[in-house]
């Protein structure tokens, strides 16, 4: 098993390296000078030269390409050029929320996914079913920006509108409120969680209207199987076939499904933070994209695409938790 | 495969799909027609105090209704979708169609040649594969001035994984049919094999994942767009639209709705035309052969 882990491990090397070359190579060879937009256009040339040296951008990029590899794979990410602060710092005040975020809403997206696909799969070619089915297909289909921008304007706009009671008028801004470093442990926790709701929601919902799709697939498959007319032909209680016999073997795709989801999730939480103005990695992405701020861009995706790995494995390792098959031949 | 009409026939029998495909003919046809019956360009402002902000169904002070309403300039917001949806759907059609030409020829290469350089190609798709989209959508993007072009080519770019992965596994199981044997023992070269007897075989799951590709696309388009790293106004695109009624959420939230539905609506559509191809072609494959 863990020699089977090391050697997972091992393979997804590949996928970061390439990422981290692309990025660098594309970064370096696209038009857009750092260094210009830093100084402004009032600086003379002189100026640009010298902080390009500074910044060690006057070497051959072959060089300047190795030395940057070396030093980000023992953890030294350089210096933010719009902020001023080493990119470990920026990330890492960034890594927490959205991990928060993304953990939170993988939680409620699998377990609503479940709810909805196993009740589907046990009430088949049922009208709820049916209901169901076209109710997951739309949501499924919805873009994770338009489902935000829904949430935003009912429950912030809408609720204020309509005079809702206070508790249902959510904020759709930041991670907390304006006052929240005066308030109380307890105070502070509702607050937190207040603001936490909206975003996770997007997320949770588009996602959990996927996996409802396929738990429904996969566990109508599942009831299928002679194993469940066994189970049923032994005098087991429905129930218990369902949670044990046939959910237990809808669970592995499903499982797997979920890291294969991972980049799916990293890819609605730059729209999802951008919206809802959460300070995490999407956030944090776009905006250094937008100010062509190398050492953040260049940290942050090899970031989103390690966290997509050590996903990949997780699920692998869950699976094989699941599955006594799945051990031997991980 | 058994011609267009083995695959069409059936989807067409299928209520939902065929009501897909005919909202999907028809914003088509609005997008090339549309510019010919509406009058105004989108870009005239007239006098901005008095037409901007007008509600759904409501009417400038010069009498004009405008359906959908208008945005902060004053712009007919139907108007605006209708030349937004050029924008959207040639971007959403163009980057499906590169990234299946880029998945086509990959998944061929890599299933027909075996070896090394199927190994290499393996490896870069299962590597390009675990990267999330959007952040390398955006690093893409950042690289040059955002616009048409670098949109339409960062998003077919990233976009062929699904593509190459189908068209091999189908060309690995075509490539040791008898009919391939006998086409290379006539003496066709290699790519005349591969490209008359092979590939029209395994082009089926290809365009399945190409439709649902066009949806991503128009999402994704969107998605940048709405960031401010897409399509740049005032050229108008649906993405773009929704990015400039944000601001007027409150005031004004038709902006932003109108173009957010469109998108939905649009997405929709290719996915659930992709289902029911994808049905078609699960039913085709389960008879014998």
């Amino acid at each position: 098993m863990s020699r089977a882990l090391l050697r997972r491990l091992w393979a997804a090397v590949p996928t970061v390296l390439l990422v981290l070359t692309v990025t660098f190579f594309g970064l370096h060879l696209a038009p857009g000078d750092p260094v210009r937009l830093f100084l402004g256009p009032s600086a003379d040339e002189a100026a640009a030269a010298q902080m390009r040296r500074a910044l060690g951008l006057d070497r051959a990029l072959a060089v300047q390409y190795l030395d940057w590899l070396a030093r980000f794979v023992t953890g030294d990410w350089g210096a933010s050029i719009a902020q001023h602060r080493p990119v470990t710092a920026v990330l890492g005040d960034a890594f927490g929320p959205t991990l928060l975020l993304t953990g939170l809403s993988l939680l409620l997206t699998y377990a609503l996914g479940l709810a909805i696909g196993a009740v589907q799969a046990v009430r088949r070619h049922s009208r709820l079913d049916a209901t169901l089915t076209a109710v997951t297909a739309v949501v499924a289909a919805l873009p994770a920006y338009v489902v935000g921008l829904g949430l935003v304007l009912v429950f912030a706009y809408g609720a204020a509108l309509w005079n809702w009671p206070a508790w249902l008028r959510l904020p759709a801004l930041g991670a907390a409120g304006i006052g929240a470093d005066f308030l109380g442990p307890a105070a502070r926790l509702a607050d937190r969680v207040r603001h936490l709701v909206l975003p996770t929601a997007t997320l949770a919902l588009v996602g959990a209207a996927g996996a409802a799709r396929f738990v429904r697939a996969s566990t109508v498959e599942a009831l299928r199987q002679p194993f469940v007319r066994t189970a049923r032909a032994k005098g087991l209680g429905e129930t218990r076939v369902l949670a044990r016999h046939a959910l237990r073997n809808a669970l592995l795709p499903v499982v797997t499904l979920a890291g294969l989801q991972l980049p799916a999730l990293f890819s609605g939480v730059v729209f999802v933070e951008t919206i809802f103005a959460w300070p995490g990695m999407g956030r944090v992405t776009v905006q250094a994209v937008l100010g062509r701020d190398y050492p953040v861009v260049m940290a942050s995706t090899a970031v989103f695409a390690t966290l997509v790995v050590i996903g990949n494995l997780l699920a692998d390792g869950a699976a094989a938790l699941l599955d006594p098959r799945a051990r031997s031949t991980a | 495969m058994s011609g267009s009409r083995g695959v069409l026939g059936p989807v067409a029998r299928d209520p939902v799909a065929a009501a897909s495909a005919l909202v999907l003919v028809l914003l088509t046809l609005v997008a090339a027609l549309g510019p010919l019956l509406a009058g105004a360009p989108a870009t005239d402002f007239g006098d901005i105090a008095a037409r901007r902000f007008v509600a759904p169904f409501g009417r400038t002070p010069d009498g004009v209704l405008h359906l959908l309403g208008t945005d902060r300039f004053g712009r007919d917001l139907v108007l605006r979708l209708v030349l937004g949806a050029r924008v959207s759907l040639a971007v959403g059609v163009l980057a499906a169609l590169a990234a299946l030409a880029i998945g086509v020829g990959a998944g061929a290469v890599a299933g027909y040649a075996g070896g090394r350089a199927d190994r290499l190609i393996v490896a870069v798709t299962d590597a390009a594969l675990a990267i999330p989209r959007v952040p390398f959508l955006l690093l893409l993007v950042a690289l040059f001035r955002p616009g048409l072009g670098i949109t339409i080519a960062a998003i077919g770019a990233t976009g062929w994984m699904t593509v190459a992965r189908l068209v091999r596994a189908e060309v690995r199981s075509v490539r040791t049919r008898p009919f391939v044997e006998a086409a290379g023992a006539l003496g066709a070269r290699p790519t005349r094999v591969l490209a008359r007897h092979v590939l029209p075989h395994a082009l089926a799951p290809a365009l399945v994942a190409a439709a649902l590709g066009v949806g991503n696309a128009i999402m994704l388009e969107a998605g940048l767009s709405f960031l401010g790293l897409g399509v740049q106004p005032p050229t108008p695109s649906w993405g773009n639209m929704i990015a400039s009624g944000r601001d007027a959420l409150v005031l004004a939230p038709w902006v932003a709705c109108a173009p957010a539905a469109i998108v939905a609506i649009a997405v929709l559509c290719c996915s659930l035309l992709a289902d029911a191809f994808e049905r078609t072609i699960a039913g085709e494959r389960v008879l014998p052969q």
